[in-house]
């Protein structure tokens, strides 16, 4: 007649066992979870101190590990329709203009372009793949405060700021065609995307800050990997009818000293995710971040905000570990001697 | 001009036209080479890739016509030592010296031969599909559009990217194989072997009846006045 009570205390025992079980079972992913959750953390506590582009912030849940139990920061996965899609409309064709001026910023888009780039050489597969600033996470990141001029910028003002620094030309005015028809173009990429959201691949990867950055290492890994397309002298590549083929890094005909990528910080991401050319992420995060290093102590045109001072204009707008402006670079201050910002004012 | 001797004008005046006569020389000897081969074991180059360079599309002997000088001379250094595997090449390049190499380079990168005939053209589904991969390439794979290096319509880009317009179907289909099969590995940064190995047949096919379908001559140059 024991046996029932047998019974009972081995259920118990069993119950409780099952229990430790299954919490020791529940513990371990969760443990390497936030393992996880810290690395992935750090680079973007570096973005958050060392990068004066402040839009491109990817936003964590709360403090790593403060919470045993934390998930990892999920950011919603996009696909963005294929051109297939584009509607066969008034909208359509404004779209499909958009396009042709992110392919051909040279031709579609001549009058507001004073270097040799095109939209589709540092956002690659025409705006469209992640981790190289896609359009799609941009524009559902839109309006917002950017740190870069102290107020909310509407979508149509952030590429006004692609044009007169990245492209080192002009602002096209508001609602001009060329900047309704990237909108519509980025619009149409977006279609679906949630507003406001923090899209998986946006941007560029934020890489784990390193110990140091190394200008004489950049340089042989530029030479060894980066040269073959962009030239040992950064300048680039043309095809055989004149065509820019290979971006100039560098120089009076690349990105001015205003742009995103003149920072150390988003070449390095660059790199490190798109170069080169279908080998991405094959260099170790050490060499992206030299050769961006290396890249991004040359000399290019001059920051259109240039006060007359470079110092001055370093302490305004280029005050981070990641930026060179102003820096002494093999006894050459840069900035000192760029070319001027904008197109040739001969044309 | 007072103020140098006469000695000296006489001396630059020799030394340009030296420069200028051996340039000539070279495309000389290259033609020379090219047509009767060298004698020592180096076969006459028109005997597979045609009288003016154009190729044998049916056989799969690329056209060299417009080839940059630069690339056709590394392809030669690379069939002589081994690094290009090629059974037919590697005697005859071997038989070439450097300045022979280098003379028949020049010759072929100085050519402009009508395009020889494809043994069968691919259909204008496959053309258009093989346009779009060199344009845009697949992202979803992680694969580069072929022009995004080898130029808009693939005219090439200096000595590294060769010109892949008007080739013919057979070669570019046998050096994507190659390439994706490890037969074929001398690409610097093994840019052709990663991309290669991203491409399914259909697109090879396509990708090659695309370059194949392209004109020789791009139409811009074609248009563009004699002198």
């Amino acid at each position: 007649m024991n046996d029932p009570r047998y019974d009972r205390k081995t259920w118990a025992v069993g119950a409780i066992f099952l229990a430790l079980a299954g919490t020791i079972g529940y513990m371990l992913p969760r443990q390497a979870a936030s393992t996880n959750l810290l690395q992935s953390l750090s680079p973007q506590r570096a973005q958050a101190a060392g990068s004066p582009h402040a839009e491109q912030q990817p936003v964590g849940p709360g403090p790593a590990g403060s919470v045993a139990g934390a998930r990892p920061p999920t950011r919603p996965i996009f696909t963005p329709p294929p051109d297939s899609k584009i509607p066969d409309n008034e909208f359509g064709k404004m779209v499909r203009f958009g396009r042709a001026v992110f392919e051909d910023t040279q031709h579609n888009a001549k009058e507001f372009v004073g270097n040799a780039l095109r939209c589709a050489n540092c956002h690659i597969d025409g705006g469209r793949l992640a981790n190289s600033a896609p359009l799609w996470a941009a524009y559902v990141a839109f309006p917002a405060y950017r740190s870069k001029n102290g107020h909310v910028n509407t979508f149509q003002e952030r590429m006004q700021g692609c044009f007169l620094f990245s492209m080192n030309g002009k602002e096209p005015p508001l609602n001009d065609r060329v900047l309704v028809a990237l909108e519509s173009y980025s619009y149409f990429l977006a279609t679906g995307a949630p507003t406001g959201a923090n899209l998986s691949g946006r941007g560029y990867p934020k890489l784990p800050k390193p110990a140091q950055l190394d200008y004489a290492h950049g340089r042989q890994v530029y030479a060894q990997k980066c040269a073959l397309c962009h030239g040992l002298d950064g300048q680039g590549q043309s095809g055989a009818d004149g065509t820019v083929v290979f971006p100039p890094l560098w120089g009076a005909r690349s990105y001015n000293w205003g742009a995103g990528m003149s920072s150390i910080d988003s070449a390095a991401g660059f790199a490190k995710a798109n170069m080169p050319l279908g080998q991405g992420n094959s260099l170790t995060d050490e060499e992206a971040w030299d050769a961006a290093t290396y890249l991004d102590s040359q000399e290019r045109p001059q920051d259109p905000r240039f006060s007359g001072s470079v110092a001055e204009t370093r302490k305004a707008y280029h005050d981070s570990p990641f930026d060179m402006y102003g820096q002494a670079v093999d006894g050459i201050v840069l900035g000192q001697h760029s070319p001027p910002s904008g197109p040739p004012r001969s044309q | 001009m007072t103020r140098f001797t006469q000695p000296a004008v006489i001396a630059a005046a020799g030394g340009f036209w030296l420069m200028a006569m051996s340039s000539v020389a070279l495309a000389a000897d290259g033609r020379a080479l090219a047509v009767n081969g060298n004698g020592k074991g180096a076969l006459p180059c028109v005997a597979c890739h045609g009288a003016q360079g154009e190729g044998q599309p049916a056989a799969g002997f690329p056209r060299l016509d417009g080839l940059n000088a630069i690339y056709i001379r590394q392809q030669l250094d690379d069939f002589a030592d081994g690094k290009r595997n090629n059974d037919i090449m590697r005697p005859i390049a071997g038989a070439l010296s450097p300045d022979e190499r280098q003379a028949v380079a020049t010759f072929y990168a100085a050519q402009t031969a009508a395009k020889a005939d494809e043994p069968a053209m691919a259909d204008e589904a496959t053309i258009s599909r093989g346009a779009a991969l060199a344009a845009f390439g697949d992202w979803s794979k992680g694969l580069p559009g072929c022009n995004l290096c080898h130029g808009p319509d693939g005219e090439g880009v200096a000595g590294t990217f060769p010109k892949l317009a008007g080739q013919n179907t057979k070669y570019i289909t046998e050096q994507l194989k190659d390439w994706q099969q490890g037969k074929r590995a001398n690409d610097p940064l093994h840019l052709m072997t990663t991309v290669s190995a991203k491409l399914n047949d259909a697109e090879i096919t396509a990708a090659a009846a695309y370059y194949a379908s392209l004109p020789a001559v791009p139409a811009a140059s074609q248009q563009r006045p004699a002198r």
